[in-house]
């Protein structure tokens, strides 16, 4: 049994492919955002070193920090909308009949092309013949916002297509680790006579919390990288009032071929999700093992 | 295994619920009932009421999609609407190229994921765990952190606009996801079967490929369905590796579609339920996997 198990080459075998393809498409890859960000180069021809250059000059670059703030501003709210998705997950989990059904309609805006819900979204948002406004002024509004052309509104307008778009999936997740709470904890909390929100509160949260952590990384990175909806919808707009990181790097780098200062924003955002993660883990991890 | 536990427990928990019910039927618990219902349906409605409108617009003319209510049901559908984006554009052609990469990089990701699956949980060698972080580490990734790299070695090596470019992409960033997905299940299996076929003489690759890998075949629907609805929808890679017209997926090639005819809503809605409706179609045959592989791909420990 060992013998065969153990075959070294068989090893190598199974591994390597797809060991290979993740160093070439993705480490390697990384590696060389860092390098680039210390290059001035336009995507072709030669590139030259000028070190750390365009990270002093990303520190300056106040557009940037627009778009972080932006980027940090989705992140607070979704991971605020987190403590919906669990209320939510809580009554489903506990009280309702057809509770497949519901969950699975919730889900469904999240299986969905992005770039399909940013059409869709950019019709609702349409000021003359959109959904939203023609709603508005059936009742009764007579001015209706222009939304996704209003900076003071633009970003706002694009955080509730997102939102929208992944409650399913969290509700998803906060109820599987919910129904995983063994029956007899509640029913013994229920003997001893506690209401429905202090068995929510006292026993069904403290015993998802490693879920809840996991989530709020979900939410956070998934943020903090966030790209689709606005690109389709406002490519950043109007004036950078709905600018992320992400789109602010890609259109350094694909619209005014600036690779070694895209490079440097890139290499920064992947430092920023990974020092977002390891930190939330660090600070939640006091209670690690609960169950 | 864990599904069935949850399962079980689901229908324990409103087992004792109807005991409850009816033990303490009273005005209050009614009206609370209905409360929950009218707010969870609330919900349901917000979430599924764009995607309904997608479809009603989808069948109008411009007329009545300006002047009817946003509710109201055309006159007549207007299927016209469907055959005109699929005729005159190059939405076939979109639709057909998503298909063939989505098709390959599945087939692609699963095999290799399974092979690796395979060794670390059902192999024995040093490193095994630290192989598997490694993998692991690669889903806090982001794909913009690596886009630039990745167009500059592609276009050095000829695979810039090449169906390649974007099926090996998909591939490399689905592996780790899909090994997540598949390795509870491979971690349940009994290892008797294995064992009975290395005394049976049987070597290593007749026990991958003739005895485990179709004992996963579940997980693998599972993996599948999730890694389909990934790649369908993927946008930034095709974005920026593709820019022949004839190799553009469905994501991308809306969106110049979409620029053409930003006055048809007919038309933009019919284009937009095209690119949708296969994931919709997937969703109502396989919403049971769905949730599954999207359970086992996104929480671990």
């Amino acid at each position: 049994m060992n013998k065969v198990m153990s075959n070294k080459k068989a090893i190598i075998i199974y591994v390597a492919p797809a060991f290979f393809l993740l160093l070439a498409l993705i480490y390697i890859p990384i590696i060389q955002t860092g390098y680039f960000g210390m290059m001035k180069w336009t995507g072709i021809g030669v590139k030259e070193f000028i070190g750390f250059d365009n990270y002093a000059q990303l520190i300056k670059d106040t557009l940037f920090w627009k778009s972080a703030y932006h980027s940090f501003l989705l992140a607070l709210f979704s991971t605020i909308s987190l403590a919906g998705y669990l209320f939510i997950s809580i009554i489903l989990a506990g009280k309702v009949k057809g509770v497949d059904l519901l969950r699975k309609i919730y889900l469904i805006p999240m299986l969905l092309a992005s770039v399909a819900i940013a059409q869709l979204w950019l019709k609702i948002y349409n000021p003359n013949n959109g959904i939203l406004n023609k709603v508005l002024m059936a009742l009764g509004v007579s001015d209706p916002p222009s939304w996704l052309a209003d900076p003071k509104l633009a970003l706002y307008a694009i955080i509730i297509p997102i939102i929208w778009q992944y409650a399913g999936f969290y509700i998803l997740i906060y109820y599987a680790a919910l129904k995983n709470i063994p029956e007899e904890l509640i029913e013994a909390a229920r003997i001893d006579g506690a209401k429905p929100w202090q068995i929510a509160l006292q026993i069904k949260m403290p015993l998802i919390m490693n879920v809840i952590k996991v989530t709020i990384v979900l939410a956070v990175v998934g943020s903090l990288k966030y790209f689709d909806l606005i690109y389709v919808m406002t490519n950043g707009g109007p004036n950078g009032a709905s600018e992320v990181m992400a789109s602010y790097m890609y259109s350094k780098a694909f619209k005014e071929f600036d690779f070694g200062y895209a490079s440097a924003i890139g290499f920064f955002l992947l430092v920023i999700c990974l020092v977002v993660t390891y930190g939330i883990r660090k600070l939640t991890e006091a209670d690690k093992e609960i169950y | 295994m864990e599904l069935e536990s949850v399962k079980n427990s689901g229908t324990a928990v409103r087992l004792t619920e109807k005991k409850k019910q009816t033990a303490k039927f009273s005005l209050w618990n009614i009206s609370g009932y209905g409360l929950l219902y009218l707010f969870l349906g609330l919900v349901a409605v917000f979430q599924l009421f764009p995607i309904v409108w997608l479809v009603l617009f989808s069948l109008k003319n411009n007329q009545e999609v300006f002047n009817l209510s946003p509710f109201a049901l055309p006159k007549t559908p207007h299927w016209e609407n469907y055959v005109k984006v699929w005729t005159e554009g190059n939405i076939s052609q979109y639709f057909f190229n998503s298909l063939t990469y989505t098709v390959s990089a599945v087939i692609l990701t699963i095999v290799l994921a399974s092979m690796v699956t395979f060794a670390i949980t059902r192999m024995k060698w040093k490193g095994s765990r630290l192989v598997l972080g490694i993998f692991m580490v690669g889903l806090m990734i982001p794909a913009h952190s690596t886009i630039i790299p990745l167009f500059s070695t592609f276009t050095k090596i000829g695979l810039i606009d090449n169906a390649l470019s974007v099926i090996l992409s998909y591939t490399a960033f689905n592996l780790p996801i899909t090994i997540m997905i598949l390795l509870g299940f491979y971690e349940a299996l009994p290892r008797e079967v294995e064992e009975a076929a290395v005394m049976d003489g049987a070597n290593i690759h007749h026990i991958f490929f003739k005895i485990t890998l179709p004992m996963t075949s579940p997980v693998i629907a599972t993996a599948a369905i999730i890694n389909m609805i990934y790649n369908w929808n993927e946008f930034v890679f095709v974005n920026t590796f593709i820019s022949s017209d004839s190799l553009k997926t469905m994501t991308v090639g809306i969106q110049n579609f979409i620029g053409q005819y930003t006055t048809d809503w007919g038309a933009i809605g019919a284009t937009l339920v095209i690119c949708i409706l296969p994931i919709l179609i997937a969703f109502l045959l396989l919403s049971n996997r769905i949730v599954e592989g999207i359970a086992a791909g996104s929480v671990k420990g």
